[in-house]
């Protein structure tokens, strides 16, 4: 089985379209959004009537906390030009969209894999996982071989060996991992919609579960578009800016 | 099925398990078979009882991590693997033939045995650097030939896959690799620079030269950090009729410093493939091991030395390249000739660690007529050689960089492709003759060779003039 793992996708219509493209194109069996679908991007219907329709056709979906942010208000960890976008996000969103956000997960456990949005020991506080060590928090509490999460904007994978220590490796573009039943994975899918590792292009990753494998895949996108869209809607420069620069 | 019952007879996942043929510390090999796959197979199981040395299933997990991303003549080819929840074990192609090991009992061996063998191993090496791969585990043992020729390594339990997680960057204590063979690097915990595959493969060099090892088979980490700051005896101190060019070689495999290594495993070929070629300096002189003062500055530098990671195999390969360029000596091409020294420098300028190898080819009448006994042949030989070296000069490189050859050929393009490939050439400059009566005679040389050659070709034309002469 082929699984498409998509992170943060943050409204991004552009980034998304291409990702659906390329991980069409790849084949796949399954889709995983790992939270985020909206937030920071300029086209949350759309975004969210897609993930609607393909969550129907049998996606799995785990809530963000941007998701949730829309539902019950925003936190007060979030910074001011996040909060922003969060107020113009439930302002031109249909009741059934915040509905569904507001019945997404917060964790999935399937066949061996967890999917969460941001770590395993407390999913609905959102804390990041950036180091090895904050890894080795989330591989402690998951019981399964392999965790798919997102909400760094930043490709990682963290793998643990029978020593216990976990270890840091930063993925290289479309070179297949060959992730060993012997250790243990947290795999950060890294962002759709709003890289932030100097890349602008997309990235998702694409899981062959028969052959255990993680591929990571950089997606060009039409950038200039999904930043004009931010900048039409009044959202907050930085927001179209750090896509052009993907940080 | 427990794994301590394997035996003649059994099946694992469609493998008939023959015979066992080793059985080692870490793991055994058995000879198996498949109805669907017609090549001889080897399946490699490794020990995992309780107790065991953990670096033994961790190296087993790294040789199935890499395994499968390697391909061509040099390696094994791989068939399939098993993981840890079932049967663990690897099947790959049985090679055939005998390991190097088997060649130590006769060293020290003919000076031109050495380089043709250490040739063979160098060029193995490369397309192993090549795939992004780094042995650091490269000792006789470890190097099989096949009935054809061509050296293969085995056993990646040790390797580092530069573009995939490193299993063992950080598991272990103990500096990683086989005593006698280990780089300074090694020692010091670097596990990615293709370099220290260059040092082992120094030593193998110097073993077979001499019939002794360069630094023992030291135990413990004291002994091993000695290689931090400690030359060997010179191969010609122990070894007299070990030529200056090999001794050259040797030592400059065996630098401490990674960067007076040769930069890449296809120069050390070059090299070994062409001893008249190679430049000679202190270290082709040298009778007998550095100084004191010498290795007490090393030694102290080395005290509290943190390791330093240098960029990607890739990167550092793609900084070290072989540049072939094929200077055309006929009269009426001076403009082409000065355009060609231009491409070439703006290549060089790109590329510090480069080097450049000039040829020229002299069209021979007829394939096969040895025009060395041919005194007329012979001096021509001698006429291009000083041609070439001319059109060089200005140039100005450094003398350990250039080297000249004048092939003899009935097809030029042919030749320039076969230099091209036999000596790992990474880009070939050439120049395209305009129109001209000579191309008749000669065909498109360059078009033939950008259609063949094995890797880059730059075309350089002198650009053509609009003018109405039809």
């Amino acid at each position: 089985m082929r699984l498409a793992l998509f992170a943060d996708i943050h409204a991004n219509r552009e980034a998304f379209t291409a990702c659906l493209d390329h991980a069409g194109r790849a084949g796949y069996d399954r889709l995983v959004l790992l939270g985020d679908i909206v937030g920071y991007g300029a086209d949350p219907a759309w975004t969210l009537d897609t993930a609607m329709k393909l969550v129907s056709n049998g996606a799995t979906a785990v809530l963000g906390n941007h998701d949730e942010a829309v539902v019950k208000g925003r936190r007060k960890t979030m910074h001011s030009g996040a909060q922003r976008v969060i107020e113009w996000t439930k302002a031109v969103l249909e009741p059934s969209h915040i509905e569904f956000l507001g019945s997404l997960p917060l964790r999935v456990e399937d066949s061996g894999c967890l999917y969460v949005h941001a770590n395993a020991w407390a999913p609905g506080e959102w804390e990041y996982i950036t180091s090895p060590f904050e890894a080795a928090r989330s591989l402690a509490v998951a019981k399964t071989g392999l965790t798919f999460c997102g909400h760094v904007h930043e490709p990682a994978v963290y793998h643990q060996g029978a020593s216990g220590r976990v270890e840091y490796f930063r993925p290289v573009p479309g070179v297949s991992i060959p992730a060993g039943v012997r250790r243990r994975w947290l795999v950060n899918a890294g962002a759709v919609g709003q890289p932030r590792d100097g890349l602008p292009a997309a990235c998702y990753v694409m899981f062959d579960s028969a052959h255990k494998t993680i591929t990571y895949y950089r997606v060009p996108y039409d950038v200039n578009s999904a930043a004009a869209r931010i900048r039409n809607a009044g959202l907050p420069e930085l927001l179209a800016a750090r896509l052009e620069r993907g940080e | 099925m427990p794994l301590g019952a394997l035996s003649a007879g059994s099946e694992i996942d469609g493998f008939r398990l023959e015979e066992k043929i080793h059985q080692g510390g870490m793991a055994a090999l058995w000879r198996v078979t498949r109805d669907d796959i017609s090549f001889p197979m080897v399946m490699k199981v490794p020990r995992l009882k309780y107790g065991d040395d953990p670096a033994a299933i961790v190296g087993f997990e790294v040789e199935q991590m890499v395994l499968p991303k390697l391909s061509g003549i040099h390696v094994p080819r791989f068939v399939a693997s098993g993981d840890f929840t079932s049967h663990p074990y690897i099947v790959m192609e049985y090679i055939a033939g005998n390991s190097l090991r088997s060649r130590l009992s006769d060293a020290p061996l003919e000076p031109d045995e050495v380089a043709r063998l250490g040739a063979l191993i160098a060029t193995a090496l490369h397309d192993l650097h090549r795939q992004q791969v780094i042995h650091l585990d490269l000792k006789p043992s470890n190097v099989m030939f096949r009935p054809t020729g061509e050296a293969v390594l085995i056993d990646f339990g040790l390797a580092h896959h530069d573009q995939l997680p490193d299993l063992l960057a950080e598991e272990f204590r103990l500096p990683m690799g086989t005593a006698p063979y280990i780089s300074p690097e090694q020692v010091m915990h670097i596990r990615g620079d293709h370099r220290s595959d260059i040092f082992a493969l120094g030593v193998v060099l110097y073993y077979l030269t001499t019939g002794e090892r360069p630094f023992g088979n030291p135990t413990g980490v004291h002994g091993l950090r000695r290689r931090l700051y400690r030359d060997p005896p010179p191969p010609r101190a122990v070894r007299e009729n070990c030529p200056r060019w090999l001794q050259e070689i040797i030592l400059k495999c065996l630098e401490i410093e990674v960067s007076n290594r040769y930069g890449s495993a296809a120069q050390a070929a070059f090299d070994l493939q062409h001893p008249s070629q190679v430049l000679l300096t202190g270290r082709a002189e040298r009778g007998k091991r550095d100084g004191f003062l010498k290795v007490a500055g090393r030694w102290l530098a080395s005290i509290g030395q943190e390791p330093v990671q240098s960029g990607s195999v890739a990167h550092n390969l793609g900084s070290v390249p072989i540049v072939m360029v094929a200077v055309d000596l006929a009269p009426g091409h001076e403009e082409l000739a000065e355009l060609l020294a231009q491409s070439v420098r703006r290549v060089l300028d790109s590329d510090k660690g480069a080097r450049l190898t000039c040829v020229t080819v002299r069209k021979t009448p007829l394939v096969g007529l040895d025009i060395n006994v041919d005194e007329t042949g012979a001096n021509l030989h001698v006429r291009m050689l000083a041609e070439l070296m001319h059109w060089a000069r200005p140039l100005k490189i450094a003398p350990d960089r250039v080297t000249y050859h004048v092939l003899e050929a009935h097809d030029p393009a042919i030749a320039l492709v076969e230099y091209a490939s036999s000596n790992h050439v990474d880009h070939i400059v050439i120049g395209a003759r305009g129109s001209s009566t000579l191309r008749r005679f000669l065909g498109s040389v360059s078009s033939q060779v950008v259609a063949e050659a094995p890797c880059t070709v730059t075309v350089v034309r002198v650009p053509r003039h609009t003018h109405g002469s039809g």
